[in-house]
C-alpha cells in the first residue's frame, strides 16, 4: 500500500466517525433528580401524588429525548423514551405489590408476639387471643389437598404426555383448561354440595376444604407438571427403550426424576396459590374458635377465613379483632413468600447437574 | 453374541406415507454394515426398524421381514421391549442419563430394569464396559460424577458403554460421531474396530470416508426423486462400492457429484 492511497484512506474514514456526542452518564439521573424536584413541588402546592408522579414520568421522558435529540441523535434518544417507558410500567407493577406489603406489615407488626402463634381463640373476649388453631387448620388442609390433587395432576400430566394420543387428550386439555378457570366460591359449593349428599346438609369437615382446594389445585398441578414432562428430551427416552427398559420403568426411572425440580417446584407453587384461598373454606370448612386436628370431624380454623371472621364481625370493642385480622394476614403472605422460596430451592436441590 | 440380520422385502410407513420401499439384505456377524446416502434417504429409519424403536412414533409402522439368527422381530407374539434389550443403539447425540452419575449410566440397562446382582458382579459389568469403550482411564476416578459433565466425545463414548453393557447381539449405530470433533471421532471409530469381534454392527454415516474406513460392507441408500420413497440402490463389499460400484448413482453420490 503506497503513502498516497493511505491518506485517500484516512480522509475517507474521517467522514464516517465512529464515534459521536453522547450525554455524560450522570444525565439520566441529573434529569430524574430535577424532574422528582418539580414534582415534590408540584405536591406541595397540593396536586394530588399520582397526577405528580405522572407529571414527573413525562417530564423525564421529553427532556431526556430532547437533551439526548440535540446531543446523540435520533436513534438514542427513542431508545432512552422507551427505556424510560418500560422502567416506569415495572414501577407501576410493583406500586401495588410494595403498598401490600408495607400496609400488612406496619398493621400487622403489632400483635406479632408469642402469644399469637401459641394461643387459639378458645374463650378469648376482646384482647389478646392468637392464630394457632388456624395455622394448624391452614396446614392442615392444604396437606390434604396436596395428598389428593398431586398424585391426580401429576398421573394426568404424565398421561397427557407420555400416553394421549388424538381426543381424549385434547378433550382431557381442553377441561383442564375450564378447570383452571373456575372460580373459588364454585369449588366451595361443589365439595359442599358433593360431602351433603353423603352426611346431610349442615356438614362441616376439614376434608370438605381440602377437596374445594383440590379442584383448584388439580389443573395448576397438570399444567405445571405437563409443561416439565414436555421439557424431558425424547432423547432419552429413546435411550432407555433402546436399553430395552418398559415404557413405564422408562417413565418412572428417566422422565420423572429428569423433570422432577420442575415438578416440584410446580407443585410448590401450586400450593401457594391455594393456601390463601377464603371462599371456597368458608362454606365447607367454616371456622371455629379452638384448635382442632381432626380434619375429618367438625369446623376447622383457617388463616384466610379466621382474618375475614375477625375483621367482619370483630365484636366489641374492635381494635384487638382487627390487630388481629392484620396479623394474620402478615402470617398468610409470610407463608406464601416462604413457600415461594422453597420453591426455589427445589428448583436448585433436584436439577440434574453436569458438575458436582 | 454377534448374530446375522437377513431384511426381507421390508416397507417402513409413516402413518401413510411409504418412507422406505423393498429393503432386502443380509448382515453378517461381526462385521461392521455402513449405510450412506442423501439426507432423508430413510437410513436412519431402517435402522430404527432394525430394533422396533421405529414404531415407538405414533402411527408408524412396517411391513416385511427382519429375521435376526431365524427370528422374526415382527413376529406377533415377539415382545419390542425385549428385542432392543438384545439389540442397542447408540443415537446422533450423545445422551446420557442427566440424573445419573457415569457409574449408574454404564449399569442403567440392568439397573433400569431392576435385574438383581451382587455388586461386585454389577461393579465388573461396569468396568468391562467402559475399558471396551476406551473410557475407563479417563473416568475410572470419578465415577460418581454425573455423566453429563464429560466432554461430547467421552458422553458418547459413555453411551456406547452403556448400550454394550447389556450384552446386545447386535450394536445399532446412527451416525455417532455427527457431533463430534476429529479426534473424538477417531477413537469412536476405532472403538468400532475393536468391537465387531463380539458384535454385529450396522453404522448410519453422512461421513464416506468413514464408511470406508471403518465397515466391511457399505449399503447405499437413495430417492428416486423428491417425495419418493427412499430404497437400497446396492450393497457390497466396501472396497467394491467406494471403487466400482456397479450402479450409476452410486459412484455418482461416492465421487460426490450427486444431484
Amino acid at each position: 500500500m503506497n503513502p498516497s492511497t493511505r491518506t485517500d484512506l484516512e480522509a475517507a474514514l474521517s467522514d464516517r466517525p465512529l464515534t459521536q456526542g453522547s450525554l455524560p452518564r450522570r444525565a439520566p439521573w441529573i434529569t430524574l433528580a430535577a424532574a422528582i424536584v418539580i414534582g415534590l413541588v408540584l405536591t406541595s402546592f397540593g396536586v394530588a401524588t399520582g397526577l405528580a408522579a405522572l407529571v414527573t414520568a413525562v417530564l423525564y421522558g421529553v427532556t431526556i429525548f430532547a437533551w439526548s435529540l440535540a446531543v446523540e441523535g435520533p436513534r438514542k434518544a427513542k431508545d432512552r423514551v422507551v427505556a424510560a417507558a418500560v422502567t416506569s410500567a415495572f414501577l407501576l407493577a410493583l406500586a401495588p405489590l410494595i403498598s401490600v406489603v408495607v400496609t400488612v406489615i406496619s398493621n400487622g407488626v403489632n400483635r406479632l408476639d408469642a402469644e399469637f402463634f401459641t394461643y387459639s381463640m378458645h374463650g378469648i373476649v376482646g384482647e389478646g387471643g392468637g392464630v394457632y388453631h388456624a395455622i394448624t387448620g391452614t396446614l392442615l388442609i392444604t396437606a390434604v389437598a396436596t395428598v389428593i390433587s398431586v398424585p391426580i395432576g401429576l398421573l394426568c400430566a404424565i398421561y397427557l404426555v407420555e400416553y394421549a394420543t388424538g381426543r381424549l387428550g385434547r378433550a382431557i386439555t381442553f377441561f383442564v383448561d375450564v378447570m383452571t378457570g373456575i372460580p373459588s366460591i364454585v369449588a366451595g359449593l361443589f365439595a359442599y354440595a358433593l360431602f351433603a349428599l353423603f352426611f346431610g346438609p349442615g356438614v362441616r369437615m376439614g376434608v370438605m376444604g381440602a377437596v374445594a382446594l383440590s379442584v383448584l389445585m388439580i389443573p395448576i398441578v397438570v399444567r405445571s407438571a405437563e409443561e416439565m414432562l414436555r421439557l424431558v428430551p425424547n432423547e432419552l427416552r429413546e435411550a432407555a427403550y433402546a436399553l430395552g427398559v418398559p415404557k413405564w420403568r422408562t417413565i418412572l426411572k428417566v422422565v420423572l426424576p429428569t423433570a422432577m425440580a420442575g415438578i416440584a417446584t410446580g407443585v410448590t407453587l401450586a400450593i401457594a396459590r391455594v393456601i390463601g384461598e377464603t371462599a371456597p373454606l368458608l362454606v365447607t370448612v367454616g371456622i371455629t374458635t379452638g384448635v382442632n386436628m381432626n380434619p375429618f370431624d367438625d369446623r376447622m380454623a383457617t388463616l384466610p377465613v379466621f382474618a375475614y371472621r375477625q375483621f367482619s364481625s370483630p365484636g366489641i370493642p374492635p381494635e384487638p379483632a382487627i390487630d388481629r385480622a392484620w396479623t394474620a394476614a402478615l402470617v398468610l403472605i409470610a407463608v406464601v413468600m416462604l413457600l415461594n422460596l422453597a420453591a426455589r430451592l427445589f428448583s436448585r436441590l433436584f436439577a440434574p447437574r453436569s458438575r458436582a | 453374541m454377534a448374530k446375522r440380520i437377513d431384511v426381507a422385502d421390508l416397507n417402513i410407513y409413516y402413518d401413510k406415507t411409504l418412507a422406505v420401499q423393498d429393503v432386502s439384505l443380509s448382515i453378517e456377524p461381526r462385521s461392521v454394515t455402513a449405510l450412506i446416502g442423501p439426507s432423508g434417504c430413510g437410513k436412519s429409519t431402517f435402522l430404527r426398524s432394525l430394533n422396533r424403536m421405529h414404531e415407538l412414533i405414533p402411527r408408524a409402522r412396517v411391513e416385511g421381514k427382519v429375521m435376526v439368527d431365524g427370528q422374526d422381530l415382527y413376529a406377533p407374539d415377539v415382545d419390542p421391549v425385549t428385542v432392543r434389550s438384545h439389540i442397542g443403539m447408540v443415537f446422533q447425540r450423545p445422551n446420557p442419563f442427566p440424573t445419573m452419575s457415569i457409574y449408574d449410566n454404564v449399569a442403567a440397562g440392568i439397573k433400569l430394569n431392576a435385574k438383581r446382582m451382587p455388586k461386585s458382579e454389577l461393579d465388573d459389568i461396569v468396568e468391562r464396559s467402559l475399558r471396551q469403550a476406551n473410557l475407563w482411564d479417563e473416568v475410572a476416578d470419578r465415577l460418581h460424577k454425573p455423566g453429563s459433565g464429560l466432554s461430547g466425545g467421552q458422553q458418547q463414548r459413555l453411551c456406547i458403554a452403556r448400550a454394550i453393557a447389556v450384552q446386545p447381539d447386535i450394536l445399532l449405530m446412527d451416525e455417532p460421531c455427527s457431533a463430534l470433533d476429529p479426534i473424538s471421532t477417531q477413537k469412536i471409530e476405532d472403538l468400532i474396530g475393536e468391537l465387531k469381534a463380539d458384535y454385529t454392527i450396522v453404522i448410519v454415516t453422512h461421513n464416506m470416508q468413514q464408511a470406508a474406513r471403518v465397515s466391511d460392507v457399505t449399503g447405499f441408500f437413495n430417492l428416486r426423486g423428491v417425495g419418493q420413497p427412499g430404497h437400497l440402490v446396492e450393497i457390497g463389499d466396501t472396497a467394491t462400492i467406494f471403487s466400482a460400484p456397479s450402479n450409476k448413482a452410486t459412484e455418482d453420490y461416492i465421487s460426490g457429484r450427486f444431484g
